[in-house]
């Protein structure tokens, strides 16, 4: 198991691809001069997302970037998938949490390739925080990356990893509005798992008045109702999981 | 709070675009930030001093332009002012849309010395 501690101090250098070339003009109004530049602030991020893209289409292998709020089951969610099909796929994983191993040794465990990227203060993964740890697994062609990202609901919406596919998770002892109170991770996600049905009885959650919450955000949302602790309906999880490997 | 690393961004991408102009100074720096970008311009604020001390952007005026939400129905077409990601169309109250504006995340332009 590898451990990649991110100081953010210490950024990877990219070179950036120049897009419309800035032009330099005077303003009669303004003592110094003006350069109109129009650029993507997070190209700082996209740039190394596009990068991390294309390492995954040359070596075939589908990541998947899991995002939730801390407590959704996010890596009982995880556990659960890559002991059911870890004799059919070949899966790797990155760990994203501000400290600790915990979640790495957990997936340690099931004898899973493993990186474990701890942020330290920052409240998600970048797109460098996973070519470092990718390239440490040097995973084989046509596999399963599942990359889980920091528990928040809010910060990792805005960082593109270059993944495939992004997971949001929410679990039915969290509140059903929170597709509409955190928007921007439903609007940038292609599936959603509800996650923990097996508590429904207890909990006043309401599946469908979250989904239609979430349908609200983004109407191309794919769901799945799951629990990881009973395993019901896991199936068209894997189903959905198996058919999208590339 | 991911502002802070949005506000290194800028730092960065700021710094890079002066020097390429000849300039390890920035005077002015004029941002986009949409009112959908999902930054927070007041933790952006917060963020700001600590991102820009001892940069090229330390002592430049900052100037946020925000752009309103803005999106057009692909049903009826109908293009109308929107506060949420979530919100319908008034017409036809259907929630699919293209968004237009407010998403926006830019620099605009920087002022370097003459």
């Amino acid at each position: 198991m590898h451990k990649i501690s991110k100081n953010k101090g210490q950024k990877i250098t990219i070179s950036i691809p120049e897009g419309s070339p800035a032009h330099d003009h005077s303003h009669t109004d303004s003592t110094g001069r003006v350069i109109e530049l129009g650029k993507d602030i997070m190209q700082f991020n996209d740039v190394g997302a596009a990068r991390n893209r294309g390492y995954f289409d040359a070596r075939k292998l589908m990541a998947i970037n899991l995002v939730s709020s801390p407590g959704s089951g996010k890596t009982s969610l995880l556990e659960k998938t890559l002991h059911d099909l870890k004799d059919k796929i070949r899966f790797y994983v990155i760990e994203g949490d501000q400290q600790t191993l915990n979640d790495a040794n957990r997936i340690d465990a099931l004898n899973i390739p493993v990186v474990q990227v701890n942020t330290g203060t920052l409240c998600h993964l970048e797109s460098d925080m996973v070519y470092e740890a990718v390239k440490s697994l040097d995973p084989e062609p046509e596999s399963v990356l599942m990359i889980e990202n920091v528990g928040n609901l809010v910060c990792p919406a805005k960082f593109n990893l270059g993944e495939d596919f992004r997971v949001v998770i929410i679990s039915t002892t969290e509140g059903d509005d929170k597709p509409i109170k955190y928007p921007d991770m439903f609007d940038t996600s292609q599936v959603c798992i509800i996650n923990k049905i097996d508590l429904l009885p207890y909990v006043p959650f309401d599946v469908e008045k979250a989904k239609d919450y979430a349908r609200q955000v983004n109407p191309h949302l794919e769901f799945f109702e799951v629990s990881a602790t009973t395993g019901e309906g896991m199936e068209q999880w894997y189903q959905w999981l198996t058919s999208k490997m590339k | 709070m991911h502002e802070l690393s949005i506000a290194m961004g800028i730092v960065e991408l700021a710094e890079k675009e002066a020097e390429k102009a000849g300039s390890n100074t920035i005077e002015a720096i004029e941002l986009e930030i949409g009112t959908l970008s999902g930054v927070e311009l007041e933790a952006l604020e917060f963020a700001w001093p600590v991102a820009v001390k001892g940069t090229a952007l330390e002592l430049a005026k900052k100037i946020v332009h925000q752009p309103q939400g803005k999106a057009r129905c692909t049903r009826c077409g109908l293009e109308y002012p929107i506060e949420n990601l979530f919100d319908s169309c008034p017409e036809c109250n259907c929630y699919l849309k293209d968004i237009l504006q407010g998403k926006e995340l830019r620099i605009k332009s920087i002022t370097i010395p003459d």
